[in-house]
Protein backbone atom coordinates (compact mmCIF):
# COMPACT_ATOMS: atom_id res chain seq x y z
CA UNK A 1 0.00 0.00 0.00
CA UNK A 2 1.13 3.28 -0.95
CA UNK A 3 0.54 5.32 1.93
CA UNK A 4 1.53 4.89 6.41
CA UNK A 5 -0.09 2.81 8.53
CA UNK A 6 -0.96 3.75 12.51
CA UNK A 7 -2.01 1.60 15.53
CA UNK A 8 -5.22 3.05 15.65
CA UNK A 9 -6.25 3.06 11.95
CA UNK A 10 -9.19 0.80 11.36
CA UNK A 11 -10.28 2.41 8.20
CA UNK A 12 -7.47 1.97 5.55
CA UNK A 13 -6.39 -1.54 4.69
CA UNK A 14 -3.85 -3.38 6.61
CA UNK A 15 -6.02 -5.49 8.32
CA UNK A 16 -7.67 -7.07 4.73
CA UNK A 17 -6.96 -10.76 4.48
CA UNK A 18 -4.69 -11.38 1.60
CA UNK A 19 -7.57 -13.00 -0.04
CA UNK A 20 -10.06 -10.45 -0.02
CA UNK A 21 -9.22 -9.21 -3.36
CA UNK A 22 -9.78 -12.87 -4.78
CA UNK A 23 -13.07 -13.05 -2.98
CA UNK A 24 -14.09 -9.56 -4.69
CA UNK A 25 -12.63 -11.25 -8.13
CA UNK A 26 -14.99 -14.33 -7.61
CA UNK A 27 -17.91 -12.69 -6.61
CA UNK A 28 -17.86 -10.20 -9.73
CA UNK A 29 -17.21 -13.06 -12.28
CA UNK A 30 -20.31 -15.23 -10.39
CA UNK A 31 -22.39 -11.82 -10.78
CA UNK A 32 -20.71 -11.53 -14.79
CA UNK A 33 -21.34 -15.01 -15.35
CA UNK A 34 -25.14 -14.84 -14.16
CA UNK A 35 -25.88 -11.83 -16.06
CA UNK A 36 -26.19 -9.73 -13.61
CA UNK A 37 -23.84 -7.18 -13.86
CA UNK A 38 -21.85 -5.57 -17.06
CA UNK A 39 -18.22 -5.50 -16.39
CA UNK A 40 -17.51 -2.82 -19.07
CA UNK A 41 -19.96 -0.68 -16.77
CA UNK A 42 -18.22 -1.52 -13.52
CA UNK A 43 -14.96 -0.16 -15.27
CA UNK A 44 -17.11 3.24 -16.46
CA UNK A 45 -18.15 3.35 -13.08
CA UNK A 46 -14.37 3.49 -11.54
CA UNK A 47 -13.52 5.56 -14.37
CA UNK A 48 -16.17 8.29 -13.81
CA UNK A 49 -14.91 8.88 -10.27
CA UNK A 50 -11.61 8.32 -10.59
CA UNK A 51 -11.39 10.95 -13.53
CA UNK A 52 -14.24 12.56 -13.77
CA UNK A 53 -16.40 13.35 -10.52
CA UNK A 54 -14.32 15.23 -8.19
CA UNK A 55 -13.74 18.32 -6.07
CA UNK A 56 -12.56 20.23 -9.21
CA UNK A 57 -16.41 20.10 -9.94
CA UNK A 58 -17.04 21.61 -6.02
CA UNK A 59 -13.76 24.66 -6.48
CA UNK A 60 -15.78 25.47 -10.15
CA UNK A 61 -19.02 26.23 -7.84
CA UNK A 62 -17.37 27.81 -5.48
CA UNK A 63 -15.33 30.46 -7.73
CA UNK A 64 -18.67 31.00 -9.48
CA UNK A 65 -19.87 32.25 -6.18
CA UNK A 66 -16.70 34.28 -5.36
CA UNK A 67 -17.03 35.90 -8.99
CA UNK A 68 -20.35 36.35 -9.46
CA UNK A 69 -22.51 37.82 -6.95
CA UNK A 70 -25.67 36.93 -8.19
CA UNK A 71 -24.76 33.45 -8.68
CA UNK A 72 -24.01 32.91 -4.57
CA UNK A 73 -27.15 34.40 -3.98
CA UNK A 74 -29.20 31.39 -6.22
CA UNK A 75 -26.28 29.48 -4.83
CA UNK A 76 -27.31 30.10 -1.13
CA UNK A 77 -31.10 30.10 -1.98
CA UNK A 78 -31.36 26.77 -3.60
CA UNK A 79 -28.08 24.97 -4.33
CA UNK A 80 -29.20 22.10 -6.09
CA UNK A 81 -30.06 24.52 -9.03
CA UNK A 82 -27.23 26.46 -8.91
CA UNK A 83 -24.82 23.32 -8.70
CA UNK A 84 -26.57 22.26 -11.66
CA UNK A 85 -26.19 25.49 -13.85
CA UNK A 86 -22.71 23.99 -14.19
CA UNK A 87 -23.53 20.70 -15.27
CA UNK A 88 -23.09 19.03 -12.07
CA UNK A 89 -26.17 16.61 -10.49
CA UNK A 90 -26.84 13.80 -9.81
CA UNK A 91 -26.43 10.85 -7.19
CA UNK A 92 -25.49 11.79 -4.18
CA UNK A 93 -25.64 15.82 -4.91
CA UNK A 94 -29.66 15.25 -5.97
CA UNK A 95 -30.76 18.00 -2.41
CA UNK A 96 -27.64 19.91 -1.79
CA UNK A 97 -27.67 22.99 0.43
CA UNK A 98 -24.58 25.52 0.51
CA UNK A 99 -23.69 26.76 3.78
CA UNK A 100 -21.45 29.90 4.07
CA UNK A 101 -18.09 30.64 5.69
CA UNK A 102 -18.33 34.27 7.34
CA UNK A 103 -16.00 36.07 9.55
CA UNK A 104 -18.20 35.13 12.34
CA UNK A 105 -19.38 31.79 11.63
CA UNK A 106 -17.23 28.29 10.65
CA UNK A 107 -19.12 25.53 8.72
CA UNK A 108 -17.92 21.69 9.68
CA UNK A 109 -19.65 18.82 7.70
CA UNK A 110 -19.37 15.34 8.89
CA UNK A 111 -21.88 12.17 8.71
CA UNK A 112 -21.73 10.23 11.92
CA UNK A 113 -23.71 7.65 11.32
CA UNK A 114 -21.84 6.37 8.06
CA UNK A 115 -19.80 8.65 5.00
CA UNK A 116 -22.64 10.63 3.60
CA UNK A 117 -21.28 13.02 1.39
CA UNK A 118 -21.52 15.46 -2.11
CA UNK A 119 -20.20 12.46 -4.56
CA UNK A 120 -21.34 15.20 -7.30
CA UNK A 121 -19.19 18.48 -6.54
CA UNK A 122 -16.30 16.56 -4.11
CA UNK A 123 -16.56 13.06 -5.50
CA UNK A 124 -15.68 10.19 -3.20
CA UNK A 125 -14.68 10.57 0.51
CA UNK A 126 -11.21 10.78 1.69
CA UNK A 127 -10.52 7.58 4.03
CA UNK A 128 -10.22 10.41 7.44
CA UNK A 129 -13.83 11.41 6.63
CA UNK A 130 -15.16 8.00 6.83
CA UNK A 131 -12.77 6.88 10.01
CA UNK A 132 -14.35 6.54 13.13
CA UNK A 133 -11.83 9.22 14.76
CA UNK A 134 -13.16 12.27 13.04
CA UNK A 135 -17.06 10.94 12.72
CA UNK A 136 -16.78 10.36 16.61
CA UNK A 137 -15.19 13.38 17.66
CA UNK A 138 -16.59 16.05 14.98
CA UNK A 139 -19.87 16.69 16.81
CA UNK A 140 -18.70 16.75 20.14
CA UNK A 141 -14.86 18.29 19.78
CA UNK A 142 -15.32 20.12 16.48
CA UNK A 143 -12.99 23.24 17.41
CA UNK A 144 -10.06 20.13 18.39
CA UNK A 145 -10.87 18.46 15.31
CA UNK A 146 -10.52 22.05 13.39
CA UNK A 147 -6.92 22.47 15.21
CA UNK A 148 -6.17 18.99 14.46
CA UNK A 149 -6.21 19.97 10.64
CA UNK A 150 -4.51 23.28 11.46
CA UNK A 151 -7.53 25.35 11.54
CA UNK A 152 -8.01 27.96 14.53
CA UNK A 153 -11.76 29.12 15.11
CA UNK A 154 -11.25 32.77 17.15
CA UNK A 155 -14.06 32.16 20.46
CA UNK A 156 -15.82 34.56 19.08
CA UNK A 157 -16.52 33.07 15.85
CA UNK A 158 -19.61 30.55 15.67
CA UNK A 159 -19.03 26.58 15.03
CA UNK A 160 -21.77 25.04 13.26
CA UNK A 161 -21.66 21.50 12.71
CA UNK A 162 -23.80 19.42 9.77
CA UNK A 163 -24.46 16.30 10.91
CA UNK A 164 -25.59 15.35 7.17
CA UNK A 165 -27.44 11.92 8.64
CA UNK A 166 -30.21 12.38 5.86
CA UNK A 167 -30.26 12.98 1.76
CA UNK A 168 -29.49 16.43 1.81
CA UNK A 169 -25.70 17.04 1.34
CA UNK A 170 -23.65 19.82 2.15
CA UNK A 171 -20.64 22.17 0.45
CA UNK A 172 -19.34 24.45 2.52
CA UNK A 173 -18.52 27.87 0.71
CA UNK A 174 -15.27 29.18 2.26
CA UNK A 175 -14.33 32.81 2.71
CA UNK A 176 -12.51 33.93 -0.22
CA UNK A 177 -8.56 35.25 0.74
CA UNK A 178 -7.73 38.33 0.34
CA UNK A 179 -5.62 39.57 -2.52
CA UNK A 180 -7.78 37.72 -5.15
CA UNK A 181 -9.70 40.59 -6.69
CA UNK A 182 -7.94 40.32 -9.71
CA UNK A 183 -8.26 36.70 -10.17
CA UNK A 184 -10.45 34.81 -12.47
CA UNK A 185 -12.58 32.47 -12.13
CA UNK A 186 -10.49 29.79 -13.11
CA UNK A 187 -7.42 31.19 -11.05
CA UNK A 188 -9.73 31.25 -8.14
CA UNK A 189 -10.74 27.63 -8.64
CA UNK A 190 -7.00 26.68 -8.10
CA UNK A 191 -7.15 27.51 -4.81
CA UNK A 192 -10.14 26.08 -3.48
CA UNK A 193 -9.36 22.89 -1.87
CA UNK A 194 -11.58 19.62 -1.15
CA UNK A 195 -10.98 20.34 2.72
CA UNK A 196 -12.15 23.73 2.37
CA UNK A 197 -15.45 22.34 1.41
CA UNK A 198 -15.94 20.47 3.75
CA UNK A 199 -14.80 22.80 6.34
CA UNK A 200 -11.34 21.22 7.67
CA UNK A 201 -9.65 23.66 6.03
CA UNK A 202 -9.82 27.27 5.00
CA UNK A 203 -8.81 28.61 1.38
CA UNK A 204 -5.26 30.87 1.68
CA UNK A 205 -3.75 33.79 -0.03
CA UNK A 206 -1.99 33.08 -3.34
CA UNK A 207 1.82 32.99 -2.69
CA UNK B 1 -30.57 0.37 15.90
CA UNK B 2 -28.21 1.24 18.47
CA UNK B 3 -25.33 0.21 16.79
CA UNK B 4 -20.86 0.96 16.75
CA UNK B 5 -21.71 3.39 13.56
CA UNK B 6 -23.91 5.43 15.54
CA UNK B 7 -20.42 7.21 17.31
CA UNK B 8 -21.27 11.03 16.99
CA UNK B 9 -20.08 11.82 20.49
CA UNK B 10 -17.71 9.26 21.62
CA UNK B 11 -14.19 9.05 22.69
CA UNK B 12 -11.05 6.51 22.24
CA UNK B 13 -11.21 6.28 18.58
CA UNK B 14 -7.86 8.29 18.44
CA UNK B 15 -6.24 10.88 16.38
CA UNK B 16 -7.31 11.28 12.75
CA UNK B 17 -5.49 10.08 10.38
CA UNK B 18 -4.76 12.28 7.49
CA UNK B 19 -3.03 10.93 3.53
CA UNK B 20 -2.11 13.81 1.43
CA UNK B 21 -3.00 13.16 -1.99
CA UNK B 22 -5.29 10.34 -1.20
CA UNK B 23 -5.91 7.83 -4.50
CA UNK B 24 -10.11 6.98 -4.45
CA UNK B 25 -9.31 3.61 -4.58
CA UNK B 26 -6.03 2.58 -2.67
CA UNK B 27 -6.42 -0.97 -4.28
CA UNK B 28 -8.41 -2.15 -7.49
CA UNK B 29 -10.37 -4.26 -5.54
CA UNK B 30 -12.02 -1.34 -3.99
CA UNK B 31 -12.88 0.23 -7.35
CA UNK B 32 -14.38 -3.09 -7.85
CA UNK B 33 -16.39 -3.76 -4.87
CA UNK B 34 -17.44 -0.09 -5.37
CA UNK B 35 -18.59 -0.33 -8.97
CA UNK B 36 -20.12 -3.51 -8.09
CA UNK B 37 -22.28 -2.52 -5.55
CA UNK B 38 -23.89 0.73 -7.45
CA UNK B 39 -24.42 -1.58 -10.33
CA UNK B 40 -26.32 -4.53 -8.22
CA UNK B 41 -28.13 -1.24 -7.36
CA UNK B 42 -29.77 -0.87 -10.44
CA UNK B 43 -31.45 -3.98 -9.50
CA UNK B 44 -34.06 -2.11 -7.33
CA UNK B 45 -33.84 -5.01 -4.86
CA UNK B 46 -33.04 -2.98 -1.84
CA UNK B 47 -33.16 0.55 -1.56
CA UNK B 48 -30.69 3.28 -0.13
CA UNK B 49 -31.78 2.66 3.45
CA UNK B 50 -31.76 -0.97 3.55
CA UNK B 51 -28.58 -1.05 2.22
CA UNK B 52 -27.07 1.02 5.30
CA UNK B 53 -28.62 -1.19 7.40
CA UNK B 54 -26.69 -3.97 5.52
CA UNK B 55 -23.69 -2.08 7.03
CA UNK B 56 -25.25 -1.63 10.19
CA UNK B 57 -25.36 -5.42 10.78
CA UNK B 58 -21.91 -5.85 10.70
CA UNK B 59 -20.93 -6.84 14.17
CA UNK B 60 -19.33 -4.01 16.32
CA UNK B 61 -16.24 -5.95 16.37
CA UNK B 62 -15.69 -6.44 12.83
CA UNK B 63 -17.13 -2.86 12.10
CA UNK B 64 -14.13 -1.65 13.92
CA UNK B 65 -11.86 -3.64 12.73
CA UNK B 66 -13.04 -4.15 8.86
CA UNK B 67 -11.86 -1.11 6.24
CA UNK B 68 -14.65 0.61 4.32
CA UNK B 69 -14.22 -0.84 1.31
CA UNK B 70 -14.10 -4.21 2.99
CA UNK B 71 -17.61 -3.44 5.44
CA UNK B 72 -18.91 -3.04 1.88
CA UNK B 73 -18.13 -6.03 0.19
CA UNK B 74 -19.77 -7.88 3.48
CA UNK B 75 -22.99 -5.58 2.94
CA UNK B 76 -23.15 -6.76 -1.32
CA UNK B 77 -22.45 -10.03 0.05
CA UNK B 78 -25.39 -9.70 2.77
CA UNK B 79 -27.95 -7.94 0.30
CA UNK B 80 -27.64 -10.48 -2.49
CA UNK B 81 -28.39 -13.34 -0.49
CA UNK B 82 -31.36 -11.70 1.49
CA UNK B 83 -32.68 -10.53 -1.75
CA UNK B 84 -32.72 -13.99 -3.53
CA UNK B 85 -29.75 -12.97 -6.35
CA UNK B 86 -27.42 -14.94 -5.47
CA UNK B 87 -27.46 -18.57 -3.16
CA UNK B 88 -24.57 -19.25 -0.96
CA UNK B 89 -23.48 -22.26 -2.34
CA UNK B 90 -23.00 -20.05 -5.78
CA UNK B 91 -21.24 -17.53 -3.45
CA UNK B 92 -19.30 -20.27 -2.01
CA UNK B 93 -18.30 -21.87 -5.51
CA UNK B 94 -18.07 -18.57 -7.31
CA UNK B 95 -20.40 -20.07 -10.65
CA UNK B 96 -23.67 -19.54 -11.02
CA UNK B 97 -25.72 -22.93 -10.53
CA UNK B 98 -26.41 -25.31 -13.31
CA UNK B 99 -30.24 -24.24 -13.54
CA UNK B 100 -29.55 -20.54 -13.06
CA UNK B 101 -31.40 -18.42 -15.70
CA UNK B 102 -29.05 -16.16 -17.47
CA UNK B 103 -29.96 -12.50 -16.79
CA UNK B 104 -29.51 -9.10 -18.75
CA UNK B 105 -27.76 -6.60 -16.93
CA UNK B 106 -30.04 -3.22 -16.00
CA UNK B 107 -26.91 -0.89 -16.33
CA UNK B 108 -24.75 -0.90 -19.19
CA UNK B 109 -21.51 0.70 -19.59
CA UNK B 110 -23.59 3.53 -21.76
CA UNK B 111 -26.06 3.78 -19.27
CA UNK B 112 -23.63 4.69 -16.68
CA UNK B 113 -23.21 8.81 -17.18
CA UNK B 114 -26.84 9.47 -17.25
CA UNK B 115 -27.69 7.12 -14.63
CA UNK B 116 -25.53 8.68 -12.25
CA UNK B 117 -26.80 12.35 -13.45
CA UNK B 118 -30.44 11.18 -12.76
CA UNK B 119 -29.55 9.62 -9.32
CA UNK B 120 -31.94 8.88 -7.01
CA UNK B 121 -34.11 12.01 -5.58
CA UNK B 122 -34.97 11.25 -2.20
CA UNK B 123 -37.97 14.02 -1.56
CA UNK B 124 -41.58 13.05 -2.58
CA UNK B 125 -44.78 15.47 -3.72
CA UNK B 126 -47.00 13.06 -1.78
CA UNK B 127 -48.80 15.96 0.78
CA UNK B 128 -47.89 15.72 4.58
CA UNK B 129 -48.94 18.14 6.95
CA UNK B 130 -46.00 19.69 8.68
CA UNK B 131 -46.23 19.08 12.44
CA UNK B 132 -43.51 21.71 12.92
CA UNK B 133 -42.75 25.19 12.11
CA UNK B 134 -39.27 27.60 11.77
CA UNK B 135 -38.54 29.16 15.42
CA UNK B 136 -40.39 26.20 16.63
CA UNK B 137 -38.57 24.22 19.74
CA UNK B 138 -38.72 20.87 19.71
CA UNK B 139 -37.19 17.84 21.51
CA UNK B 140 -35.66 14.61 19.59
CA UNK B 141 -37.59 11.84 20.59
CA UNK B 142 -36.26 9.11 22.65
CA UNK B 143 -37.07 6.17 20.33
CA UNK B 144 -34.43 2.76 20.50
CA UNK B 145 -35.66 1.09 17.25
CA UNK B 146 -34.04 -2.23 16.60
CA UNK B 147 -33.92 -1.36 13.44
CA UNK B 148 -32.80 1.33 11.05
CA UNK B 149 -33.29 5.01 11.99
CA UNK B 150 -31.01 7.81 10.87
CA UNK B 151 -31.78 9.73 14.83
CA UNK B 152 -28.22 9.54 16.45
CA UNK B 153 -28.49 8.89 19.86
CA UNK B 154 -26.78 11.51 20.70
CA UNK B 155 -29.60 13.70 19.75
CA UNK B 156 -32.20 11.80 21.84
CA UNK B 157 -33.86 13.36 24.14
CA UNK B 158 -32.25 16.73 23.39
CA UNK B 159 -33.98 20.22 22.96
CA UNK B 160 -33.52 21.99 19.77
CA UNK B 161 -35.46 24.30 17.26
CA UNK B 162 -36.62 24.06 14.10
CA UNK B 163 -34.15 25.96 11.63
CA UNK B 164 -36.01 25.12 8.52
CA UNK B 165 -38.32 23.07 6.65
CA UNK B 166 -36.45 20.90 4.01
CA UNK B 167 -39.88 19.48 2.32
CA UNK B 168 -40.86 16.09 1.97
CA UNK B 169 -38.67 13.03 2.14
CA UNK B 170 -39.33 8.93 2.11
CA UNK B 171 -38.65 8.02 6.20
CA UNK B 172 -36.08 6.12 6.18
CA UNK B 173 -36.97 3.80 9.25
CA UNK B 174 -39.76 1.88 7.39
CA UNK B 175 -38.31 1.96 3.90
CA UNK B 176 -35.27 0.43 5.31
CA UNK B 177 -37.13 -2.64 5.96
CA UNK B 178 -39.53 -2.39 2.80
CA UNK B 179 -42.55 -1.31 4.86
CA UNK B 180 -43.37 1.84 2.61
CA UNK B 181 -42.03 4.91 1.97
CA UNK B 182 -43.90 6.94 4.57
CA UNK B 183 -42.71 10.59 3.47
CA UNK B 184 -42.85 13.11 5.68
CA UNK B 185 -41.68 16.27 6.72
CA UNK B 186 -37.92 16.84 7.03
CA UNK B 187 -36.04 19.39 8.90
CA UNK B 188 -33.10 21.11 9.94
CA UNK B 189 -32.64 21.50 13.86
CA UNK B 190 -30.51 23.15 15.41
CA UNK B 191 -28.99 21.86 18.71
CA UNK B 192 -26.56 24.05 20.73
CA UNK B 193 -23.36 22.68 21.72
CA UNK B 194 -24.25 23.16 24.93
CA UNK B 195 -27.54 21.44 25.55
CA UNK B 196 -25.51 18.12 23.57
CA UNK B 197 -22.30 17.98 25.91
CA UNK B 198 -23.08 20.20 28.96
CA UNK B 199 -21.96 23.37 30.41
CA UNK B 200 -18.10 22.82 29.30
CA UNK B 201 -19.36 23.33 25.47
CA UNK B 202 -18.45 26.58 23.58
CA UNK B 203 -21.88 28.83 24.16
CA UNK B 204 -21.59 29.75 20.35
CA UNK B 205 -21.43 26.53 18.54
CA UNK B 206 -24.01 24.58 17.58
CA UNK B 207 -24.77 20.86 15.69
CA UNK B 208 -27.68 21.23 12.84
CA UNK B 209 -29.12 17.38 12.06
CA UNK B 210 -31.66 17.19 9.39
CA UNK B 211 -34.57 15.04 11.38
CA UNK B 212 -38.17 13.51 10.38
CA UNK B 213 -41.10 14.47 11.87
CA UNK B 214 -42.02 11.26 13.74
CA UNK B 215 -38.47 11.82 15.09
CA UNK B 216 -39.42 14.92 17.21
CA UNK B 217 -42.17 16.22 19.69
CA UNK B 218 -43.51 19.68 20.62
CA UNK B 219 -41.10 20.86 23.56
Amino acid sequence: MAHHHHDHDHDHGQDVPSDLALRVKALESLLVEKGLVDPAALDALIDTYEHKVGPRNGARVVARAWANPAYKQRLLANGTAAIAELGYMGRQGEHMVVVENTPKVHNLVVCTLCSCYPWTVLGLPPVWYKSAPYRSRAVIDPRGVLREFGVTVAEDVEVRVWDSTAEIRYLVLPERPAGTERMTEDQLAALVTRDAMVGVATVGAPA
Amino acid sequence: MNGIHDMGGMHGMGPIEYEKDEPVFHEPWEGRVFALTVAMGSWRKWNIDASRHGIEQIPPVDYLRMSYYEKWFTRLVGLLLERGLVTGAEVADGRPAPDSPKATPPLTAAQVAETLGKGGPYNRDTPAPARFQPGQPVRARNLNPAGHTRLPRYVRGRLGAIDRDRGIYVFPDSNAQFRGENPQHLYSVRFTARELWGGEASPRDSVYLDLWDDYLEPA
